[in-house]
């Protein structure tokens, strides 16, 4: 049993005293971190890196810290998601519809309670995805080539017609507006800039978290002003926290696809959490059919995306840990710890540095159910934080977005551009569109058009190089019949019933 | 329950107020963590304070746009005089000055104060390849252009699309628009999409390919050194096969142009401190780096002449105009 005796080593190192102690820490920070709009999981370990040089901390203290925040990261990414209808981050971005619905309906604690108990589900199942499977699974990436990637996203957006259950045409044009700021920016195949007019500061493209910050929490503040604070969606009222076990037990199987699908998202380079949860979301919504009631606040549709991308967050560390490649931009900043820690990933690390691996497994493993436990019975501690008078909360939310904001380019100009993306999710939600495809089309939209050129340019502008391996050919036709499906249903059941938030 | 508002409010209040450190050191590396650049600043901070060359931790500030041109502009317009400011920089600032990839901006409204240690140039293949030596890879181009992509981690234009061009242009095949080339997001996806049969060659720098050269899934067809790197000897140089191509990505630091001469050696003096360390020497060999150590004036003439250089072959290549 040797996984047995690597994982008696990685506990040996991750159990002591202090490196409990910061794993509580780690776990506190980063729900935290999570929940706040504008500081995603990347942007806080980032912004935490220089502690851990000051703190003076070994290879093993600061991995545990910083994978501890990463973990409480994407647990308290939900909370908001739930509560505010802003997520907090953008893997959280699918939980906000049924999240929030399901909130305001009064079932607020039972929807935080379950989506807990689902990201440690999720994460759960991919440390120990990781753990017997890391090695193998690094395969799966010399499998995706650019014409499976391009499929793979495409998969994505047909899928999206199905997001917006009252209007198809909408969701579609936000998919387009979202695409189109995707295009901003450098073009990485002829290095020319595109609709950038000029400005260095467009160069790297609209950075999403930008985006997700304008069009969530700016928007939301404009409502506020608006409405004089009255009529206010702020203020969802949480009453007592009790255990949903019906809830929990039903989503069961949910919990459990979601993970496996999440953690082989995560494992792909270059698809990541927000992939993870969007798929997991959509796919359950398909196999519950129209009467599920997905996007009016069933626990299922509060479970799924939860465990997606929790399981993602998890199955990134395995190309970031044995290739090298970052699955996500928080693992990139993992990687750049590792790296200035002298420990360079890659092929070699899990029989050069076990203690390191086996250290970083076993922390994950104490991480999660330190996060369960803080996440479950002490949520309303965290809620709190969120349950303020909506006028001293959303100065706050602004305020906090702000720093975020700057934290991540530290220039203005982000801020600028953040103000005016409140006012178009403003604008949007004046005439009902959807503002999630926004989000998607700006996260999915650039690599899928690289990776489209990059297929042109290997094959010489041969199309059919797009369906040119199984694994194409089987994203394709699920994206065909993504796409299809709904049309068809449609006119053999009824339809949807409005839904208007 | 304000309480813990005020907490989280704090949190944010704290996490500013820690840029703002009185006098302390700052590096700016202009691109998020994760990559070469960020890789200077955290080891060359951590080792200043280490050794004790500065008083306080430097301060590493990530400054991500524009392939560092956000960060050099900023340099140049807001911070000129800022004697305790150093900027990472490498093989690739230098050529997107010469290829005026920063809207404008010049090699010579900066101060390149040293370079300590160079990640050398390769080309690889997947472990399987059909090519065993450049030969083979070179006289395949030769024959159908169309059959060989590299894959790399810069853009088009950038540090290591210019790699295989040097090679075939040595190799006497004019048109550099024939030989393919795709930019992925870093050496790591470079080498994956290899290994993986997609790509038929990855070209990068040597410290991306140790892990994979380790467990034996990529062979180095050339590493484009002028000799062969220390801890890699059985990798042949591209001047040994007959092209007579050297690259080397070197790692180093600029500093604001505003700044007195006595600052400026300074931060070359202890730059060569850094150089000197046992750590940089551990750090190095860590990362696959070969000692390259240019430090002061020496450095600034060096650079001018490969800003000039890249600039006249850039035209050349086409890639400028």
């Amino acid at each position: 049993m040797e996984i047995l005796s690597n994982l008696a080593l990685g506990f040996s190192v991750a159990l002591t005293p202090f490196t409990l102690m910061l794993a509580v820490i780690g776990c506190f920070l980063g729900t935290i971190i999570g929940a706040l709009p504008g500081l995603g999981p990347s942007n806080g370990v980032a912004i935490l890196i220089p502690i851990t040089f000051t703190m003076g901390l070994d290879a093993t203290s600061a991995l545990v810290l910083m994978t501890s925040v990463y973990y409480g990261a994407m647990y308290g990414g939900r909370i908001s998601s739930i509560l505010l209808n802003i997520p907090g981050d953008e893997p959280a971005l699918m939980t906000t519809l049924d999240g929030y619905p399901m909130a305001k309906k009064g079932r607020a604690g039972d929807a935080l309670v379950l989506s807990g108990v689902a990201s440690f589900v999720g994460a759960l199942l991919a440390t120990i995805g990781l753990m017997f499977l890391a090695p193998v699974l690094a395969r799966v990436a010399y499998l995706f080539g650019p014409s499976e990637y391009f499929a793979l996203y495409l998969l994505a957006f047909c899928t999206l017609g199905g997001l917006a259950s009252n209007n198809q045409a909408k969701a579609a044009i936000a998919a387009c507006i979202g695409l189109g700021i995707a295009m901003i920016g450098l073009d990485t195949v002829t290095g020319m800039p595109r609709l950038t007019f000029g400005n260095l500061h467009l160069m790297d493209g609209v950075d999403f978290l930008v985006a997700i910050v304008g069009l969530f929490a700016i928007a939301e503040v404009f409502f506020f002003i608006e409405s004089h604070g009255k009529d206010t969606s702020i203020g969802v009222k949480l009453e007592k926290v009790t255990l949903p076990i019906r809830d929990i037990v039903s989503s069961g199987w949910t919990m459990l696809r979601c993970s496996v699908l999440g953690f082989i998202a995560g494992v792909l380079p270059g698809a990541g959490a927000s992939l993870g949860s969007f798929l997991a979301y959509m796919s359950e919504k398909s196999i519950a059919g129209p009467n599920g009631g997905f996007g009016t606040g069933v626990p299922k549709g509060v479970a799924a995306p939860e465990a997606g991308n929790n399981a993602a967050a998890g199955g990134a560390l395995v190309p970031m840990l044995t290739l090298g490649v970052p699955g996500s931009g928080t693992t990139a900043v993992l990687l750049a710890l590792l790296m200035t820690l002298n420990i360079t990933p890659g092929p070699t690390l899990f029989a050069e540095r076990p203690e390191v691996v086996w250290g970083l497994i076993a922390s994950l493993l104490i991480a999660n159910f330190v996060l369960l436990l803080m996440n479950v019975p002490l949520v309303k501690i965290f809620v709190r934080v969120l349950q303020v008078p909506a006028w001293v909360l959303l100065p706050g939310v602004t305020m906090i977005s702000f720093v975020g904001i700057y934290s991540l380019t530290g220039s203005y100009f982000d801020l600028l551009l953040m103000v005016a993306f409140g006012a178009l999710g403003y604008v949007l939600r004046k005439l009902d569109v959807p503002t999630v495809p926004i989000i998607l089309g700006i996260l999915l939209g650039n690599e899928m058009e690289e990776n489209l050129r990059r297929a042109m340019v290997i094959s010489d502008g041969d199309w059919t190089y797009l369906f040119s391996s199984p694994i194409a050919i089987g994203l394709w036709i699920a994206a065909v019949a993504g796409f299809m499906a709904p049309l068809f249903l449609r006119k053999l059941l009824k339809k949807p019933q409005m839904i208007t938030d | 329950m304000p309480n813990i508002t005020l907490k989280a409010l704090g949190l944010g209040a704290a996490l500013s107020l820690g840029a703002l450190a009185a006098n302390a050191a700052e590096c700016i590396a202009p691109a998020n963590p994760g990559g070469g650049w960020d890789f200077t600043c955290r080891q060359i901070g951590k080792i200043l304070y280490g050794i004790g060359q500065v008083d306080s931790p430097v301060q590493v500030t990530n400054m991500a746009g524009a392939g560092g041109g956000l960060a050099f502009t900023h340099v140049v317009n807001e911070r000129n005089d800022d004697p305790d400011l150093i900027v990472a920089a490498s093989s690739a600032t230098t050529t997107r000055l010469a290829q005026n990839a920063f809207g404008g901006a010049t090699a010579d409204q900066v101060r390149f104060v040293g370079a300590i240690g160079a990640d050398p140039g390769v080309i690889v293949v997947a472990a399987d390849s059909e090519y065993e030596t450049l030969d083979d890879l070179v006289n395949a181009i030769k024959e159908n252009p169309g059959k060989i992509t590299f894959a790399g981690g810069s853009a088009v234009g950038g540090f290591d699309h210019m790699k295989p061009l040097m090679i075939t242009k040595a190799a006497g095949i004019d048109d550099v628009r024939a030989i393919k080339y795709i930019g992925v997001d870093g050496g790591a996806d470079a080498i994956t999409q290899t290994v993986g049969g997609f790509t038929q060659a990855m070209t990068g720098d040597m410290s991306e390919i140790v892990g994979f050269i380790k467990s034996g899934e990529v062979r180095a067809l050339a590493v484009l050194t002028e000799e062969r790197v220390p801890g890699f000897e059985d990798i042949p140089t591209a001047m040994e096969q007959g092209y007579d191509v050297v690259a080397v990505n070197w790692r180093g630091l600029y500093v604001p142009k505003g700044i007195s001469d006595e600052d400026f050696s300074a931060w070359a003096e202890k730059l060569q401190a850094v150089a000197d360390s046992d750590e940089w020497k551990a750090a190095m060999e860590a990362n696959g780096l070969a000692p390259f150590t240019k430090v002061g004036d020496d450095f600034q003439n060096w650079i001018d002449q490969v800003v000039a250089d890249t600039e006249s072959m850039s035209r050349e290549l086409g890639v400028i105009q």
